[in-house]
């Protein structure tokens, strides 16, 4: 769902994509990777879109140079490294695990961790200090072991 | 002389808005009863006379008055009358006359519906809304003012972005307005209760309503908006985790958590300062989504600081809002002490978690989103943050709530006992591990452990959803005294959360099992994809009222029947010359055939020749708005239980009483 604000900031390269019949020529495991690797790469040109589903003329040059390097045998890693060399890591819609992007990958996982400690002692704190006396502990402790 | 009287009345409700903030202010500080009861009749006038200065630029679209530069930009002779007046809110400076306007008819409301709360809560909460729209028709008035005329008047306006020129479009951007919005309705209240220090299940009775009514519009917002985005962007997908997307999905997620806590505080009175937060920062992120769609960061840090007037602006408002409320928050929030205890077994518990999880999937979203910028910013290096990192991040977060959706509406309040609660819940977990890992089976032939993964997630929440509703109605002897004996709030929290299961449903079938597939076909010419039969039928050239268009006709058979002739479309609008894909789709609850026209592709560019198509194969993809549907309507039950009706009237009695006392 993208709101109408931006769009109109980007109409020109947003109008549908193209649809050229790219992936003649591949067997059903190397199109599958070509769709998953043009969805993951990131038309430069473009206001926020892949190059899937962008037709500028930049995103059909990406699209063919990606079929090219899968039917020449390469890997994504190397498809990826080439792409990365020449443009950087914009054009990477996943980001890389690095120095930069370590805050971007951690955060969340630190961020549910102390979040849940800190609901555990929240509701700890709740729990009234005068309920748990040494008394009431053995008071409670012969009870459960009454009902044994 | 229509545009000028809208212009005026945007000034005037400027003047009316700051009375509606200070005089209600002096009142509550002085406590004078004169002052406060101006709040009502300010609030009113304030709303009425930004209707008017909406009205008026409608006015100016039906009327194509292109002596407006705004109407003059976004509409054109040929543009038909529905979409002339959608167009109001088409671009930057009606879309924020729609925000005030909308910000009117939330503050007319609480203002007519909440006269039975005690004056000063009412008046303060007033005064904050009051103090929203300031900072809006300021912004309108000095940076982006709808009303600007243009001279010399242009013969005829550049029309409306053709993206815009949808069904899709006339009510997506009203009804997710009305949610972000109405959230400021929630953090109205929280800042009230921040003032008086008064923070009990009676605040929390008035807030739910209207936190659940925001809440609604802004599900059913971003459900027409994904809708919108499926069949109008021609690539066939329904999220892409864009910027401005993710500004509507965080204050949802927060609204969501919101809801959930306003529940503890009402039922248990725990969390106060808790649930004062979430509505602070539920409004806060629709704040922020403003900020990030209207100044221009999204396109690029620097065409920010280029023009920076409307972004510094919203910056500046979004510090002085939030830093006043945080300090506020810090000074008064230690004060609204929770009674009570609580343990992490219990269902005010399991609602704490999903707090965690629905906050820091926000947090995730919104990091994901400001980090390219930041990085940016700081000179860095660009780097991009999409798709692939959302959902890695996602995912993990969503699991687990959905887990809990099941076994939070079955544990009873204050301490649960784990042997009633798996002896409530065994049979649900079997039926929904069978239903997993069967119905795709059944449909598709194979099932991947991801689909049984979402499946069973999405059937969990499915069914403990319906036994919930079964548990209460089983009480009853017959079945038309059961549906009824339920409350409309029990109602309304099941099919939210059986809505959320169908979405989780979809999701994991549209995701796994479709198939796409790029073609070249010439007239005549059939295909076959996911055992239909795609017959191309050729392409007619068409005119529209303010397009032409190729009109394409393809026909879908299965075994051997016709199931649909559908028209995808490539248009090419006539005033901007842009180019624009309407996909065509064909529907039934369990699968959506879309196909979209793609280029011609023969020499000589005649409608005779090959064109290239992309056909797509979905299956479930309606269960993905279906279940937004169903929260929907689940949030409607909610707000419209008879319990609020009840205890409102009964808290007037009380007022009465203590007043004649």
């Amino acid at each position: 769902m993208r709101t109408l604000f931006l769009l109109l900031a980007l109409l020109p390269s947003i109008a549908g994509a193209t649809m050229a019949a790219d992936v003649a020529g591949m067997d059903t495991s190397q199109e599958a990777r070509y769709r998953t690797l043009i969805h993951e790469l990131r038309c430069l040109v473009c206001q926020n879109q892949n190059i899937a589903d962008s037709d500028a003329p930049l995103a059909n040059d990406l699209r063919h140079q990606v079929r090219r390097q899968i039917l020449a045998g390469e890997s994504n890693q190397e498809i990826m490294d080439y792409l990365t060399q020449r443009y950087g890591d914009f054009v990477l819609y996943n980001p890389p695990f690095k120095m930069i992007t370590l805050l971007l990958w951690l955060g969340p996982a630190v961020l549910v961790l102390l979040a849940l400690v800190m609901a555990y002692l929240f509701t700890r704190r709740t729990r009234k200090p005068s309920t748990a006396t040494a008394l009431d502990e053995e008071k409670l402790r012969k009870l459960l072991d009454e009902n044994k | 002389m229509i545009p000028e009287l809208g212009h005026f009345a945007l000034v005037l409700a400027l003047g009316v808005a700051l009375i509606q903030v200070f005089v209600p202010a002096y009142g509550v500080w002085k406590r004078d009863p004169r002052a406060l009861a101006v709040a009502t009749s300010a609030a009113q006038t304030q709303a009425l006379l930004v209707f008017f200065a909406f009205g008026c630029l409608t006015w100016s679209f039906v009327y194509s008055d292109f002596s407006v530069a705004y109407v003059a930009a976004n509409s054109n002779l040929e543009l038909p009358m529905v979409y002339r007046v959608t167009a109001v809110w088409g671009a930057h400076e009606g879309s924020l006359l729609l925000w005030v306007a909308i910000l009117g008819g939330w503050t007319l409301a609480v203002s007519i519906f909440n006269r039975r709360l005690p004056a000063d809560i009412t008046a303060t909460a007033l005064a904050v809304l009051g103090t929203v729209s300031v900072g809006f028709l300021l912004f309108m008035l000095l940076t982006s003012n709808p009303f600007d005329r243009l001279f010399p008047v242009p013969l005829d306006g550049k029309d409306l972005n053709p993206l815009l020129q949808d069904p899709g479009m006339v009510i997506h951007p009203p009804m997710l307005y009305m949610g972000y919005v109405g959230f400021s309705v929630a953090f109205a209240f929280a800042i009230a209760a921040l003032v008086s220090g008064r923070l009990d299940s009676a605040w929390a009775r008035w807030t739910r309503p209207w936190t659940t009514t925001a809440w609604l519009f802004m599900t059913l917002g971003i459900t027409l908006g994904s809708w919108w985005a499926y069949h109008v962007l021609g690539w066939g997908g329904w999220w892409f985790w864009d910027p401005v997307e993710n500004a509507s999905f965080m204050p949802w997620l927060v609204g969501t958590a919101l809801i959930h806590s306003l529940a503890v505080t009402e039922k248990r009175g725990l969390l106060k300062s808790w649930t004062v937060l979430l509505a602070i920062l539920a409004f806060g992120l629709s704040l922020l989504g403003t900020f990030l769609v209207r100044s221009g960061v999204i396109v690029s840090v620097h065409a920010f600081a280029s023009d920076p007037a409307r972004g510094v602006f919203i910056l500046g408002f979004l510090t002085i809002i939030l830093g006043a409320s945080f300090l506020l928050y810090a000074w008064r929030a230690p004060k609204l002490a929770s009674e009570g205890e609580m343990t992490l077994f219990s269902r005010e518990g399991l609602l704490l978690i999903n707090n965690v999880f629905l906050v820091v999937a926000s947090a995730s979203v919104l990091l994901g989103t400001l980090y390219p910028l930041l990085v940016d910013a700081l000179a860095l290096g660009k780097i991009s943050v999409g798709p692939p990192y959302f959902n890695a991040v996602f995912l993990p977060l969503f699991a687990p709530l959905v887990l809990m959706v099941g076994v939070a509406a079955t544990v009873p309040w204050k301490r649960a006992k784990l042997s009633e609660i798996v002896r409530h819940l065994r049979m649900p977990l079997i039926i929904a591990i069978a239903a997993a890992i069967v119905v795709p089976l059944y449909i598709h032939g194979h099932a991947p452990v991801a689909v049984i993964a979402g499946g069973f997630l999405g059937f969990w929440a499915i069914v403990t959803a319906a036994q919930e509703i079964w548990r209460r109605m089983r009480a009853k002897t017959t079945l038309s005294a059961g549906l009824l004996g339920v409350p409309r709030g029990v109602w309304g929290m099941s099919l939210a959360h059986f809505g959320l299961g169908v979405w989780a449903l979809g999701v994991t079938f549209v995701s796994s099992y479709s198939v796409e597939k790029d073609v070249r076909l010439s007239p005549g010419q059939s295909i076959d994809l996911s055992g239909y039969e795609f017959r191309f039928d050729g392409v007619e050239p068409h005119v529209g009222p303010n397009y032409d268009s190729d009109y394409g006709t393809v026909t879908i058979e299965h075994h051997g029947e016709v199931v649909a002739t559908v028209h995808p479309e490539k248009r090419l609008y006539r005033a901007t010359q842009q180019m624009m894909t309407e996909a065509a789709v064909d529907h039934t609850p369990l699968r959506d055939i879309y196909v979209a026209l793609g280029e011609p592709l023969s020499e000589d560019a005649s409608h005779t020749g090959d064109w290239a198509l992309r056909l797509y194969y979905k299956p479930m993809m309606r269960l993905v708005w279906l279940g937004g549907a169903f929260m929907v309507l689940g949030g409607l039950l909610a707000a419209t239980d008879r319990r609020y009706r009840l205890t409102r009237a009964a808290e007037a009695n009380f007022a009465k009483n203590s007043a004649v006392v």
